[in-house]
Order: C-alpha cells, then structure tokens, then sequence
C-alpha cells in the first residue's frame, strides 16, 4: 500500500514536473537483482522444458534457459565492470559464445524435429516413447 | 589217340556250347543241330574206341593218366591249389598235407568200359531222339542239354579223382533236373526235375561227406593214390564200424541217391515225366549207374569194410525185390520200366556188395544195352500211340509196330536172363557170388535175388503181353472210360463234343486229336515209327544178344574175358583175417594152387577151392533153376494176361489189398512225399514265424525302443534343458521389472532426473558452506 501511494505520489509528481516517470524512479539494480531475475528466468525455462507437451515450446524454454545464463553472465561482467576486477569483456565474449552455440543447438534441434515430425507424424514428445521398457 | 583222351569229354562240350548259344540265336535248323550233337557224341565215341584199344594192348593193366601224356592244359593242370592242411584221422593223423587237386583223366579198365557203354549208348539215343524230338520247338535246348549231359558223364567217369568225379555227378544230376523238366509247362514234370534233384543232393550230402572224410585220412583225392594208401590198412570185420565204414556208408548214401536204391529211389519214376530218350539215357544206361560205377571205383574201401558190404549187398537186394512188386500193377509203360530200372540196379549192388565187383559193372553194361533198348522202344510205341502211355490203350501192336517189336523182344528176353541173351550171363554172375560170397548172409541175398528174377520175368512178359499181344483196345470205349472217364469214351467213338473243360487238359487235346484220326468214324491205329528210330533200336537188340558173350563164364565154357578185363582195378582183399594185413581173396575158377599154399581152410571151404568139378555142379544147378524160374514166370504172365484174363481177375481180388498198396507204392512215395515234406514245411514254417515275429520283432522292437528313447530325449531337452536356459531369462525379466520402469521414453522425465540431480549436487554444495 505504500508502494501504491509513492506510486501515485510519483504519477502526481510526473504530471506536474517536466522530469521522466523514470528518472524519480528510486530503483538502482544491484548484482543480486540481476541474478535473481535470471534464477527466475531459468525456472521458467526449466519449467517449460519438464512440463510442456510441444517440442517447439520445449526449445523456446531452452533458449529461455540459455539467455538466462547469457543474462547471469552479462550481469557479473557489468559488476566487475564497475569494481575493476578483469578484463572488461571476458563476459561479453562468453555470452557471444553462447548465443552462437544456442543458434546452432537451435537449427540443429529444429532439423531434427522436421526428421521427427516426418516419422512420427507428431510434435507431441509424450507420444514418441519408443524407449519405452 | 592215348593222348588224346581230354578231347572224349569236351567235344559234346562244344557241341553244348555251339547248340546252347547259338540254337536259338541263329535259328539252326533241326538237320544243323542234329548233325553237331549226334557228331560230337560220334566223334567222343570213335575216340573212345580208338583210346581203349590203344590202352589194352600196350597199358592194361596198369592205369593210364592223362599226366602221363603231358603237364599243363588240356592234359593235366592244377585245378584246386589249395594249401596246407593237416590229416586229422587214421594212421597218419597230424601229419601234414597239401590240398591239391589236378584237373586229369584216368583210363584203366573200368573207365574204359563205362566210355565205351555212355558215349555208344549216348550216340545211339542221340539219334533216336532226333526222330522222336522232330518238329518240338524246344529242339535245340534238348540236344543242348543232352550233350552237356554226355560232357558231364564222362567227366564222372574218367576223372582220376574224387573232386572231378563230385563235379561230374553234380553235373548230371543238374542236367537231370534241366531234362525231366523239359516240358516245363507241365506242372508234373517241374514238380519231378525238382523232386529228383533235391533226393539226389541229400544223397550228395553223404558223398560230400565221405570225400572230407578222404582227405582227412590220406590227404589226398587221387584214386591211385588213395588206392596205395589205403593198403596199410586192416579190413574192418562184420559188426565193427570204424574209419572205413564210415567214408563207404558216406559213399553209398550218395550212390542211394544217385542210383535211385531204397530209400532215395522215390525220384526215378516221377522222372519219366522227361522225354522218353531222357529216361532211356539219363535213368537207364547211364546216369543211374553212376552210384555202381563209384562204388567199383571205391571198392578199395569197401572192402575194408564188411559190414558196409553186407549193407550194399542187402539194400541192393530188398531194393530189387520191392521195385519189382511196385512193377507189377503199374499201368504207365514208362513206369514200369522205371521200377525195372530200380530193381536192376539193385542187382548191381548187390553183386557190389558181395564182392563180385566186376558182375556189378558187367550188369550194368548188359543193363545199359537191354533197358536203354526198351526204354526207346517204349519211346517208339509212345511215338506211334501218339503220346498214348497207358498200357490199357495198346494190344496186339505187334500187328502195327514189328520192327519195335521184334527188337523190343530181343531186351525182354535179355532182361529175364535167357541163354544165351546178354541178362542172362550179368544176372546168373550176380547170384552166383552171392551165393558163395564169404559176406555173411549171402545165402538170404541170393534167395531174394533168385525170387526177384521171377518177378522180374514175371512183369516184363506182362508189360509185352499188354502193350504188343492181345487185342489192340485203344478204340474199345469201355477200355477208355476205365481209363479216362466217360467223355473220352465218346470221343473213342467220334463224338464232336468238344466241351473239355473239366480233366486235364493235355489229355483231353490228346483225345480230340486221335479222335479225329484216319477219318474212320473217328479210330484211331497207330504206324511203325521212322527208320532214324529204328536203326538205333536194331543196333542195341544187336548188342542185347551178343552183349554178354564177353562175359561168358568158365563154367560154361568161355574165358570170362570180362572180370579179367575188370580184375585190374578190384582190389584183392583177404576178408576172413580181417584184422591181419591182406592175403588173396579165392575167387572160384582160380588156380587151386595158391588156395593149397596159403592153407586158409573155412574161407577156402565157403568159396569153393574144394576143385573145379565140385562147385561146378552147384553152379549149373542153379544157372538151370533160375532159368527155368525165369522161364516160369514168364509163362505165367503169357498164361494170365493173354490166354485166362478171368483167372488174372479172380487172382487181383483175392489179394486185393496186396495189388493196392503195390498200385500206391508201397506208400514209400507218400510217406517222404507227403509226411516227411509235410513235417520240414512245418518245421520251416516254425522258423518262419521265429524269424519273422521273433528275429523280426526283436529287431523292430529294438527299433521301437531307439525311437522311444529318442523321443523322451526329445522331450528331455524341450521341456528340462530349454527350461533350464528360459528359466534363467525369467528370472532376469522377473527381476528387471522393478528396474524398467525408470526407462519411460519419455524425454522429459530424463530431463527432470537432471534437474534434479543437479538440484542434489547444488543443495549439496550450497548446504555443506
């Protein structure tokens, strides 16, 4: 409820004053901000890959899962960025790294869906259980 | 021509061959035929001649073998090489021998006669059989197998050992068996060429036997060499029955079988099924004979033996008489001839028997002369008759056959022993030495011996008043019912009925074919047979006569050339000191001198060196009572068939059951025919069925029981050794169901697994700071 009133305070605020919503916003993201959001991400992906039916979907939680490693990497780099601790762009390189390999896993995963689909007639993976015991 | 003695047998061989092979191949002509089988005998028999003459004036007495003119083929060559062998009897028991036998020819006196008697007596019927075998289809299987008979015969007889003699004996026997059933579409003639066959190979069993039994004694099978041998040995008394005993008992169960004596004589009247020229060759003059021959030529072993002797002498003897009571209701022509063959060769035994070898051989050649005489004269009359055998059918055919008849006459007249006819010196011979032999009972012989040549008188005359005096009873209807039964009657008369289908068959063409002869109300009469068969009968009444004048005896004044031509090869053999080695056998009309000088007093007193003038007395006593004995029977039979038919009827009646057992045999043919052959059909059939359920069913049931096992086997393996190796797949899918489930194919649930195992490693890590 407090948040709700600085909210409307802030949005009574803005309709007077030249200033940007955003810029009365008292937000700074620390380090943890950033890995919380990308641990949230990541369970979402995760999520998706265990539960969902569509093999489409299961590689979008895929990507998911990826760029929330990309966005894990990304957030370190900025916060040694700003204490001076390594090379500016060691994390940079490693998530240009990974957004190439998820490109490849990615077409490679979708040719092989075409080869499934072609088979099997079905992208629903609960129905390809040919290991089955 | 000494030399050339090996050609005697092989030139009817050739002819055999030439005939057999090609007869029928090249179509010969009966004129072809006829001229290569009666030529090759012809040639055989000039040979013959030329050899015996060559032999007596410059080789008698000794024998002559054909070694002597050269080793090797075709003189003397080793047959049987053989190898070691060790004696196993007698003197020389364990020492060592060879078996070695030479393929050789020996001509000595008796082998001299007996070529003579078979290759003339062969030559003479040769021709006979041309004419009477005329237009037979079978023509050139006939003089085929006739003049491989002749190559068999003489082998037999002028082989120089046991071996070749077996072979030769054999031979014959096989060319009986071809012969009798020459008509082998006729069940009868099958039936007797197999029946004289197998009798004659039982008494073979016994030659065979008695030929070991030779060997194993002297260790070889030579006769001259035997003959040698055997002289080291004592002659084996009366009642005692050792080594030699036992070869001879083995050597005359063979000439039983052989020569047709009791109790093997069953064959020879089946086998006049034959055609008549096989009965006249085969079971007259020669083949029969063979048993007497072998018997001579053996007689260095039996007479070591007396009782074997005394066992000849009286088979010989009852087998005359027996035959001759069997003669006397036979109605067959043939028939009767034949029990008269039987009866005369048990006269050759006996004289065997009793020592008088020589009067055996010389009978059997007199023998030869007057039955072969008969035999085809018979033959000519069947010939005439047109195949007609009964002796009911014919009468008075005198009238339409004399020249078959006056030479037919001249062998009855032989056969009853008249002066001067050739029977008369074989047969008085014969029982004379029976009466003197030293052989115990030789008195008993000589009195059947004397009775059975009544009979023997008594039979021939009825078998001439029958078939050639009388009234001729072929067209009498009441004579052909008796014999045939009622529709032959009719066709006696003419009649056309010519429904045949009940009786036998041949007989009843035969009866259609006569009735439709001459065209005189369907008469038949019949006609002199043609001169091809009448010349040989001419030339053999010829010999019936004058035969037996080579044998005319001291007592009457001739020299007896005969038993000294024959002396030579008997072995003299001092039978009253058996157990002693031998001195010289009296023979009576021998020197009385030698008989003084060895002072022997019983043997000497039995056989008669009491002089010259006293056993002659006895003898011409009973050289005139057999004659007029013979004489009287013949009257007899005259009186009763032609002159009182009524009284001969009256007569049969009265000894009615005597007339049927004579008319069945004696039942001797019915008891081996039917009894013993019954009783071995039995025993086969037991076998049989041993064999075939016993044998058998063992080996099927062995068989079963292979199948069984290979069945529990099977089931073994399916349902034990299969569930042993399943069981233990079981057990791993039984214990991996648990396990399994983990493998879902469901991609997602691996995923999960790795998330959470990555949680355990994270919360792990994360716990443990």
């Amino acid at each position: 409820m407090a948040n709700v009133a600085t909210l409307i305070l802030l949005l009574q605020q803005t309709a007077q004053e030249p200033t940007s919503f955003w810029s009365r916003v008292s937000f700074n993201p620390t380090l943890s901000n950033f890995l919380t959001l990308s641990f949230l991400l990541f369970i979402i992906g995760v999520a998706g890959v265990l539960t969902r039916r569509n093999i489409i979907i299961i590689f979008m939680s895929i990507e998911m899962i990826l760029n929330a490693a990309n966005l894990n990497l990304i957030a370190f780099a900025r916060y040694w960025q700003l204490n001076g601790k390594l090379s500016e762009y060691t994390g940079h390189l490693f998530t240009i790294f990974v957004i190439v390999v998820a490109a490849a896993e990615a077409a490679i995963g979708l040719g092989i869906v075409i080869s499934l689909y072609r088979n099997r007639e079905t992208v629903a993976i609960d129905e390809i259980d040919l290991l089955k015991w | 021509m000494l030399k050339l003695i090996w050609l005697i047998p092989l030139l009817p061989f050739f002819g055999f061959l030439i005939i057999g092979l090609f007869g029928k191949r090249l179509r010969l002509s009966e004129r072809v035929i006829a001229f290569i089988a009666c030529g090759s005998v012809a040639i055989s028999l000039i040979l013959s001649i030329g050899a015996v003459i060559e032999y007596a004036s410059s080789y008698a007495p000794r024998p002559y073998l054909s070694s002597e003119a050269g080793q090797g083929f075709p003189y003397s060559f080793t047959w049987v090489p053989g190898g070691k062998a060790i004696l196993s009897e007698g003197q020389a028991a364990g020492a060592a021998a060879e078996f070695l036998v030479n393929w050789s020819y020996q001509l000595d006196p008796l082998s001299a006669v007996m070529i003579l008697v078979v290759t003339g007596v062969g030559f003479l019927i040769h021709v006979f059989a041309v004419g009477y075998m005329a237009g037979d289809t079978g023509f050139y299987r006939f003089f085929a197998y006739l003049n491989l008979f002749m190559f068999m015969m003489l082998i037999l007889v002028m082989g120089s050992n046991f071996l070749m003699m077996f072979v030769g004996w054999e031979g014959v026997g096989l060319c009986s068996y071809l012969l009798i059933g020459y008509y082998f579409d006729r069940q009868e003639a099958g039936d007797a060429s197999k029946k004289a066959f197998i009798v004659n190979r039982i008494g073979d069993f016994g030659f065979a036997l008695a030929i070991f039994g030779v060997f194993s004694v002297f260790g070889t099978l030579e006769f001259t060499q035997v003959a040698e041998a055997i002289k080291a040995y004592p002659v084996e008394a009366f009642g005692a029955f050792g080594l030699m005993s036992w070869i001879a008992l083995g050597l005359f169960i063979g000439a039983t079988g052989k020569s047709a004596q009791i109790p093997l004589y069953i064959w020879l009247p089946d086998a006049m099924a034959g055609p008549t020229p096989v009965s006249a060759l085969i079971h007259a003059a020669t083949m029969v004979t063979a048993g007497v021959y072998m018997v001579t030529r053996t007689n260095f072993i039996f007479q070591r033996s007396v009782t074997m002797m005394f066992v000849v002498a009286l088979v010989g003897v009852l087998t005359a008489f027996v035959a001759a009571t069997i003669a006397f209701s036979q109605t067959d022509i043939k028939k009767v001839l034949a029990y008269s063959t039987v009866s005369q060769l048990g006269y050759m035994f006996l004289g065997c028997g009793v020592g008088a070898f020589f009067a055996g051989i010389f009978h059997l050649m007199t023998h030869a002369f007057f039955k072969a005489l008969m035999f085809l004269g018979s033959g000519s009359v069947i010939h005439g008759m047109h195949h007609e055998q009964d002796m009911r059918l014919m009468g008075g055919l005198k009238k339409y056959m004399p020249v078959t008849f006056w030479t037919f006459a001249a062998g009855w007249i032989a056969i009853c022993g008249i002066l001067p006819f050739a029977g008369f010196f074989s047969k008085d011979e014969i029982l004379w030495r029976a009466f003197i032999t030293d052989i115990p009972g030789g008195r008993i012989l000589w009195v059947i011996g004397f009775i059975t040549a009544g009979f023997t008188a008594f039979y021939m005359t009825r078998l001439m008043a029958l078939t050639f005096w009388g009234q001729y009873r072929y067209n009498d209807p009441a004579v052909q019912k008796e014999v045939y039964g009622e529709h032959r009657a009719a066709h006696a008369h003419g009649a056309h009925d010519h429904d045949l289908l009940h009786g036998d068959v041949e007989e009843d063409k035969k009866a259609v074919e006569h009735a439709h002869e001459a065209g005189r109300g369907g008469q038949f009469f019949p006609h002199e047979s043609p001169k091809v068969m009448t010349i040989p009968l001419i030339v053999l009444a010829v010999l019936s006569v004058v035969g037996g004048w080579i044998g005319w005896p001291q007592a009457l004044g001739g020299s007896n050339h005969f038993e000294h031509w024959i002396e030579p090869v008997i072995e003299k053999v001092d039978r009253a000191h058996s157990s002693e080695a031998q001195g010289r056998l009296q023979l009576p009309g021998e020197a009385a001198v030698a008989a003084k000088a060895q002072g022997h007093g019983e043997s000497a007193a039995s056989e008669g060196a009491h002089g010259d003038e006293g056993h002659n007395v006895v003898e011409y006593a009973l050289m005139g009572a057999s004659m007029a004995w013979a004489l009287l029977g013949m009257y007899l039979a005259y009186f009763l068939y032609i002159k009182r038919r009524a009284l001969l009827d009256r007569i049969v009646s009265a000894i009615h059951p005597l007339y049927v057992g004579s008319k069945n045999l004696w039942y001797w043919d019915y008891l081996l025919d039917v009894k013993v052959v019954n009783l071995f059909k039995g025993l086969n059939n037991l076998l049989w069925s041993i064999d075939a359920k016993g044998v058998d069913g063992g080996v099927n049931g062995s068989a079963w029981l292979t199948r069984l096992s290979s069945v529990v086997s099977g089931l073994i393996d399916k349902y034990v050794v299969d569930m042993a190796v399943n069981s233990v797949g079981w057990f791993v899918r039984i214990g991996s169901i648990v396990f399994r489930t983990i493998q879902t194919g469901f991609a997602q649930n691996y995923a999960l697994v790795m998330v959470l195992g990555l949680l355990a490693f994270v919360g792990y890590y994360l716990l443990s700071r």
